[in-house]
Order: C-alpha cells, then structure tokens, then sequence
C-alpha cells in the first residue's frame, strides 16, 4: 500500500475517507492499548467501533480525531496524516463536555465561535443545527436545565454544526436511560440519511451497533487488534421499527455475541 | 515538573527559595532578613534552652488541650447538627457567622474576662478550631447516603452498631478534614492569642526578639514554628489519605 | 489538602441543604411547623445567645462583663456620635486596599500556577506553607521593616488574605474538567481561546469562594495589625475603652466589626450565588 496509490484512490467516490495503518497506541507506564491496527473507513458511511470494555476503541477515535498521537503507525483524512484535531472531524463526547455557564445556543455555536465566526452567522447555523436535533425552544437554557438526553443532543447539534467532513462519536448514548437511547438510534438514522456524513461510532452495545451501522469493526480485547469485519445485511428502509425484527439484525446480534462471549471473564 | 528530563518533586522548590533566602541574606539585602544559614545555627542553638523550652510546653499544653477540647465538643455537636433540623437551624448560622467573623476581635474580650493567663489562650484556641470541626463532622453526616442507612436498617442493626459499623466510617473522611482544618486553625489560634497576650509562650518570646532585634532568633522562632504547622497538616493530611481511598465510592 | 479542596469548602454553607437522615415521620401540627420554621428558630438563637449575654451580665461576675442591652445603649451612644462609624472607616482603609491587592495579585498568581507547571512547581510549596502556617507571626517583623503606618497595615492584611486566594484560584484551574479542555482542543480551539472561554470561566465559583474566605481572613488581618500594630480605628475604640475600664463601648466597638464582616461576606455569598444561580453552579 504505497502512498501513491493511497493518493489516487482518494480522489475516487468510493475510496475510504480515513485511512489507519499499523495504529499502535502504549500509553505512559507501559500500557498496551492498541496493537498494529490496520483499517478504512468507508465514506459517507457508518462504522462501529465495537468491542468489550477497555479494548482500546476510544483510544483509536481520539487518534483519529488527532486528540492523542500514536505511538506507531499513521492515521490518513482525505488522503492527509493526522497531526491533530482539524476541520474535517467533529467529536462528539461521551460526557456531553458542555460548558454549564453557557446557554444551549452558544454551547452549539462554539465550535463556530472558536473558529473566529462572527456572532450572528454563527447563531443562525447553531438555530439551524438546534432544531434539527428536536430542541427547538430550548436555545435560552442552560444544560443543567436539561436532560441526560436532551444535553446529548447538544453535543451532537455542536459536532454538525462545524460541517465537517467525519463524525467521531464516543458513545454518545451511554450516558442515558434505555428508552430514551432508542429513541436517539431512531433519530440518528434519520439525520443521518439527511446530513451524508462519514460517521465513526464506538459503543460496546451489540444492538446499537448493527441497528445503526453499515459496518461494524469489531475489537479484541487489549491489546486491540481488528478481530472481524462485519457489514450487516440490513435494508433500513423507512420504519425503524422493524429493523428490530428483521431476521438479519437478529442474526447478526447473535452471532456477534457469540464471537465475544469468549473474551468475558 | 520536569528539568532535564528528570521529574523534580514539588517541595523541590524550596531549595531554590532557601538559596534565594541564603543570597539576601548574605548580602545584607534586607536588614531583616539574615541568612538562611545563621538562623538555621540559631535554630539549633535556641531549642535545647530552658527559655524555649518553656514557651514550647506552654504554648504546646495550651495548644493540645484547646484543640482536644475542640474536637470533643466540635465532633459531637456537628454530627447532631447533621442528623436533626432543629438542631442544624439553630446553630448553623452562628457557626457561619463565627467561621468569617474576624475571631481576633474577640481575643481582647475573653482577656478582658479571663485574665492574661493561659484560660485565655486555650480559649482563643477553641474558638478558633471548634467551628470549622463542627461543620464539616455535619458535612460527613448530611453526605451519608441514603442507601447506607436503609441497608443498616435492612439488615437490622443496631443504632449502636449503625453509628459505630457504618455512619462513623462513613463521615470519617469529612470528619478527619474538618479535625485537620481546625488543628490548622488552632495553631493560628494559639499565635494569635500569644501575640495579643504577649506575656507567655511564644508569643512572648516573639516580643522579646523582634523588640531587642535579635532578628536571627526571630526567624529561628518563625522557621520552628511554621515547620510546627507543617508537620501537622501534613500528618493529619496522611490520616486523611488513608480513609481517601473509599471517599469518592460511598454511594 | 488544604482549603482548597472544593467539596469540603471552609466556611461555606452547601447551597441546597438535603434532608438530613435519621429524622423519622412525626405527626405535625401547625404549632410545631411553626415552632420549627427557620425564621423561629432563628430569633429563637438569637434571643437565647442575647438573653444569655444579658443574664450574664448582670451576674455579679465581673465588672468587664457588660450585658447585651448596656452594650446596645453604646452602640447607638457611638452611633450616633460618629465616633463608631469613622472608626469603622478607618478600619476599613488598609482593609479594602489590603484586599483589592490580594484579590488582583492572588487570582493572577494562583491562575499562573494552575496554567504553568514551571510555576506551581516554585510558588505551589511557599503557598501551601503560608496556608498552614501562623502568618501573625510576622506582623512584628512587618511592623519593623515597615514601621507603624498604613504600608504595615496593608501588607498585614496582604499576608492574611493571599494564599487561600491564591491556592483556590491555582485549584480551580488545575480542575477544569479534561473532557472540556479536549472539547475545545477537538474544535480548534488556541490555547488562548481555551483559557478564556473554557478554564476562566470553568474556574469561577471556586475562585470565587476563594475571595469569600480570603476577606474573612483580611478582617481578622485588619483587626489583629490594629490590636498589634497602633490602635487606629476600631482597634483604637477597642483598647482605649478597654484600657479606660469603658466595658460596654469595648463591647460595642467588637460587636460592630463583627456585624460589619459578616454582612460583607454575606454579601459576597448573594453576589457569588446571582452570578452562578443561572448556570446552576456553586461553589
């Protein structure tokens, strides 16, 4: 895999956006977190980290998001290395990370704001991006005056409100109640098949991961490496409903349960 | 912090503020500053005197007891302010009101009522110390979590065993802050009311050297003491880090 | 650690007091709901704690003990006098410039220290020492280098007030929580921009309950470079009374100053709770 031909197949539709080669990650004090990860994202298409706790999944998002380097290996966005954070990625965190003293609207518009776009501009796409995410009315509030759910959605109208290119999503819905993350799966495909963006997910939820993704990468348990590659079989058509019961989810589900029984304890 | 790759323990920098001290003192910079070194001999020279020693056992006895006196009221009181409305409405707002009020105002009344002796200073202690041990032993109290108290119940103890199995372990790491914020406030405490009394312990040896500019002695004095306070918030500041370890688990 | 440390935060009241435990449903009838409504048991303390001042008073104890209403009458003789107010005033010179210093130099100070390990690495341990440590001891080393005047005064109230402020403010940085520091760094944020928008305004309350305990130490400051010092002000009222046998003026100087300091930290705390009420923060 030369740099040359990595370089052409960039410029073609169906070439991976973001490109990982021998990705390892040895934290200070000797940690092994990932070990020689080698992948491609496809663009314009969801893939899910997936994998049991600690096996390094969100380790290889904040590669890729440019937040910690690698020890080893490169991690390539549209054909460039990954130095640091950039314009092409927007991250959406696990623990929301919104700043309490500040309104939904500017929490929204701060990526915007930090990228020096005047205030008006800036509030007008925040507006925009608030209710898309179904918090119309909420702009004045402050997150403590929200839901788990609702400040969630806070942080994922903030990540579209940069337009990058990738979404990088820490498991976003695992900081709320059941219900309610079903609901966000629902709405996640919906704004998904709206916004076109490639999107990297991680979650250790086997059932969040097929109902959403187009792929699923699966992780063995530290030191991480690519353990299976799966791409469902499952046409999401307009009930998100039915996913649920369609035989391929179900099937999935399974045999991905099966395969990482074996690395419980 | 890291100089030459090498990681540098923090306490590190008081070498650099010794040789700093050690400088300007050796040039005379400051009329009140001798070198760190001399007053290191002083140091070494005042302690084993009878002068010393005296001040040290008036002001440590007066200390001690005030601080324990403290703690047996302050402990008590706090964990019922925790536990009952009443109690808490009642004394809550002096507590507050005591724990900013500037105490040093109220050093001339307990002289005026108890004499220049050593009821004064050990009272000055208390009421430096007991507020502070009084609010957090009812932060620890109040911080109990719910589903503590219902499992004792559950399982049937005792209220002795309760306080004694459960709550007091519970609240300790609250308690032991507030003992070791008081302890911290008792030495203040203790100066303060020797330097206002100014006719025994420390506070009168104070007098003595800065009057008769004996500024080496001064510092000695100063350097003792402070390694004093030192020690002992450092000591109850390991105490507390023993019971750290489940603080941040309790519920 | 030292008072630093937010959840245990010296002297301050939490905002939303819980339930306490223990207290076991009881039938309640509106005498009792009266009986132990805040308010009741409020002036319930307050007549008890000047009941008991006033009994004891009159005991015949002491000639120095003055009852509360003999020490009221001087209140409102010196009140009315103006000798109580100007003094109060001129105690509140080295206090007010005292702590305007140490607010602007310990926030910059302890800010540095939390941004900069250079920093917290040299100035974190003198800090920390001084937060322990008897600084009254000082005060006659102040008073020689720098006599009797308003400089000492000041400088007094300086070494008081300072290192909580600093510590609180070096504190509150160190702890502004990493996923927010990584929000910003994921969005472009400079390393300005983060300090501004992110660690500044993330640190506030706690710097913020640092300027309320600091002012509480710059009172008993003021009072103690009064009492040692050269009696000016309220300190003046306080020894001349006393030296003069004047027990209720004494009294009444004392108990103004304590009023005056826990209505202006009391102050400080309504302040503090407007500004963080809408973003749901205290200290």
């Amino acid at each position: 895999m030369t740099a040359m031909a990595t370089r052409e197949r960039a410029s073609t539709d169906d070439a991976p956006i973001i490109e990982a080669r021998a990705v390892s990650k040895i934290y200070d004090g000797g940690t092994e977190a990932l070990n020689d990860i080698t992948l491609d994202f496809p663009r314009g298409k969801m893939t899910t980290l997936l994998g049991p706790s600690g096996c390094g999944k969100t380790t290889l998002l904040k590669i890729i998001a440019g937040l910690i380097p690698a020890t080893s290996g490169e991690v390539r966005v549209s054909g460039r290395p990954v130095t640091g954070p950039g314009p092409d990625r927007a991250f959406v965190f696990q623990d929301f990370a919104l700043m309490p003293w500040a309104s939904v609207l500017r929490n929204v518009a701060f990526g915007l704001e930090l990228r020096g776009v005047d205030q008006a501009q800036r509030e007008a796409v925040a507006r925009r991006y608030i209710g898309e995410v179904g918090l119309a009315g909420f702009e004045d509030r402050h997150p403590h005056e929200l839901s788990g759910g609702m400040r969630q959605r806070v942080g994922l109208a903030r990540a579209l409100a940069v337009d990058a290119d990738v979404l990088l999503m820490d498991e976003p819905f695992s900081s709320v109640d059941e219900q309610t993350r079903r609901k966000f799966q629902e709405d996640m495909l919906r704004l998904l098949s709206v916004e076109k963006k490639t999107v990297v997910f991680v979650t250790h939820s086997i059932e969040e991961a097929v109902y959403l993704s187009d792929r699923i990468v699966l992780l063995s348990r530290r030191p991480s490496r690519v353990s299976e590659i799966i791409e469902p079989d499952i046409q999401r058509g307009d009930d998100p409903d039915a996913i649920r019961r369609h035989p391929a989810y179900l099937d999935t589900v399974e045999s991905i349960w099966q395969g990482l029984k074996r690395y419980l304890d | 912090m890291k100089m030459w790759g090498y990681r540098v323990p923090m306490m590190a920098s008081l070498v650099v503020w010794i040789a700093l001290w050690e400088i300007v003192g050796q040039a005379g910079a400051a009329l009140v500053l001798p070198p760190f070194s001399s007053v290191l001999v002083r140091v070494a020279e005042i302690v084993p005197t009878p002068s010393f020693l005296t001040a040290l056992a008036i002001t440590g006895q007066a200390y001690v007891l005030g601080t324990v006196i403290s703690i047996v009221v302050g402990v008590p009181l706090g964990v019922l302010m925790g536990r009952s409305v009443v109690a808490d409405r009642l004394l809550l707002p002096w507590v507050n009101i005591f724990l900013s009020a500037p105490l040093s105002a109220l050093v001339p009344v307990i002289m005026v009522l108890f004499g220049f002796g050593n009821t004064t200073i050990v009272l000055t202690v208390i009421l430096f110390a007991v507020w502070i041990i009084m609010l957090d032993a009812r932060a620890g109290v109040r911080g109990i979590s719910r589903s503590l108290v219902e499992m004792a119940r559950s399982y049937g103890a005792t209220p002795w065993q309760a306080f004694s199995k459960i709550y007091l372990w519970a609240a300790l790491p609250e308690i032991l802050a507030g003992i070791r914020l008081g302890c911290i406030r008792a030495v203040k405490g203790v100066i303060i009311g020797q330097l206002l009394v100014s006719i025994v312990g420390f506070g009168r040896l104070f007098e003595i050297y800065s009057s008769n500019f004996l500024m080496e002695h001064f510092w000695a004095l100063v350097l003792t003491l402070f390694a004093f306070a030192f020690v002992i918030a450092e000591g109850l500041g390991y105490l507390e880090r023993r019971v750290e370890y489940y603080a941040a688990s309790r519920n | 650690m030292t008072e630093v440390t937010p959840s245990l935060g010296a002297g301050a009241p939490r905002a939303s007091p819980t339930r306490p435990l223990a207290t076991l449903p009881r039938p309640r009838s509106v005498v009792t709901d009266l009986a132990i409504h805040p308010l009741t048991l409020r002036l319930l303390t307050a007549l008890l704690l000047f009941g008991g001042w006033e009994y004891a008073g009159r005991l015949p104890v002491s000639p120095a003990f003055p009852g509360f209403i003999e020490t009221m009458g001087a209140v409102a003789e010196m009140m009315a006098d103006g000798s109580l107010p100007q003094a109060l005033l001129v105690t509140l010179e080295p206090l007010a410039l005292g702590l305007a210093i140490s607010a602007f130099l310990g926030i910059a100070v302890g800010v540095g220290m939390g941004l900069s390990r250079t920093t917290e690495w040299l100035l974190a341990p003198p800090f920390i020492i001084m937060q322990a440590a008897p600084l009254a001891a000082l005060i006659p080393l102040l008073v020689f280098a720098y006599g009797i005047g308003l400089t000492a005064k000041v400088l007094v109230v300086c070494i008081m007030a300072m290192p909580v402020i600093v510590l609180n403010s070096y504190g509150a940085i160190r702890q502004t929580p990493a996923s927010l520091v990584e929000m910003g760094r994921s969005f472009l944020g400079s390393r300005q921009a983060i300090i501004v928008k992110i660690m500044l305004p993330s640190a506030s309350p706690v710097i913020f309950a640092g300027l309320r305990l600091g002012s509480a130490a710059a009172f008993i400051g003021a009072i103690l470079a009064e009492l040692l010092i050269t009696p000016t002000g309220i300190g003046d009222l306080i020894t001349y009374n006393q030296a003069i046998a004047e027990y209720p003026k004494m009294y009444a100087a004392i108990f103004s100053v304590i009023v005056l300091s826990v209505l202006f930290i009391e102050g400080l705390g309504r302040i503090e709770a407007m500004i963080f009420r809408r973003e749901g923060r205290t200290a």
